[in-house]
């Protein structure tokens, strides 16, 4: 059983928890959307009291604050107990385009070249960590969601906004890996 | 998310790559049944647990918005590698440098609450 669950996990298995995910949040009356916890943090850190967008009853949203927190635990677990500690098995074509590009193989869940501590520190990988988690953030509150808004949970109700924005989230992607990549690296 | 790589930057860039069903099989199976679910619940107006009406709401209409936004997101999608769950998931998996990729992210929010009055929705 632990053997089973330490192999990475077919995609369809994450598709189906997602799905369940989504659903569980509707039972209890709320909805599938993580990036909203990002607005929350600024409000609970006080930026309600500069900018009106903060100001609102950050509390009344702990409960995904909570989901945030069992992310983090998620990630934890499956470290820590079901990690088989092999690398990721992304197809050749990939290993061989980031390879030209200087990134080695994977080693890991994550490419050394930006991740370790040492990379994350120099001055260029410090900066990919920040402004694209600065992208990550602004454009999320921007188009009002994230991966789970948008592409999950607005789609799943056929709305055509949500739509629109996961097109965004392809042009902006693809303008990344690229033109901004072979640039970069 | 872990235990399907779906956290994993080599994984956001095969699909950005098109060179991997693997995140599209994802997203794809949450999403056919993510459109059953809500079908069947607005179909027999299911209740939550404490008897309320299911509520869907509806985004509000816009081009730019959504567009201008959404490509600013994902630039940085691919850029990290990470959108904002699976970025906490990485501190879970104690992939520390993350939580760069995690200031900036509040530190955008924070700047998008500011000037968001001047921006095109």
């Amino acid at each position: 059983m632990l053997e089973f669950l330490s192999q990475p996990w077919p995609w369809y298995t994450s598709g189906i928890v997602i799905a369940l995910v989504m659903l569980v949040l509707l039972f209890f009356g709320k909805s599938f959307g993580f990036s909203s916890n990002l607005r929350t943090i600024c409000s609970a850190c006080g930026a309600g009291k500069t900018v009106k967008f903060f100001d609102f009853d950050w509390r009344s949203q702990t409960w995904n604050l909570l989901f945030l927190v069992g992310a983090i635990i998620g990630g934890f677990i499956a470290s820590e107990f079901l990690s088989n500690g092999e690398a990721v098995q992304i197809s050749q074509a990939t290993i061989q385009d980031l390879s030209a590009l200087g990134i080695s193989a994977p080693d890991g869940m994550q490419p050394e070249e930006i991740f370790s501590l040492e990379s994350a520190f120099s001055l260029k990988g410090f900066l990919i960590l920040l402004l694209g988690g600065f992208a990550v953030g602004f454009g999320a509150r921007y188009a009002g969601g994230c991966t789970s808004g948008h592409a999950i949970s607005g789609i799943s109700n056929l709305q055509l906004p949500s739509l629109i924005a996961v097109i965004g989230f392809f042009i902006g992607g693809l303008f990344t890996t690229w033109v901004l990549m072979p640039l970069i690296f | 998310m872990s235990k399907s790589e779906a956290i994993s930057w080599f994984r956001i860039q095969e699909m950005f790559r098109f060179q991997s069903f693997h995140m599209y099989g994802i997203i794809g199976t949450a999403v056919v049944l993510g459109i059953i679910i809500t079908y069947v619940i607005k179909k027999y107006k299911l209740r939550d647990f404490q008897g309320n009406p299911i509520i869907f709401t509806p985004k509000e209409m816009s081009f730019p918005r959504y567009l201008i936004g959404g490509t600013i997101f994902g630039l940085g999608w691919a850029l990290t590698g990470a959108c904002p769950g699976p970025m906490f998931v990485n501190i879970g998996f104690q992939y520390w440098s993350i939580l760069i990729a995690v200031v900036g992210a509040i530190a955008g929010t924070y700047l998008y609450g500011a000037i968001k009055d001047r921006l095109p929705h």
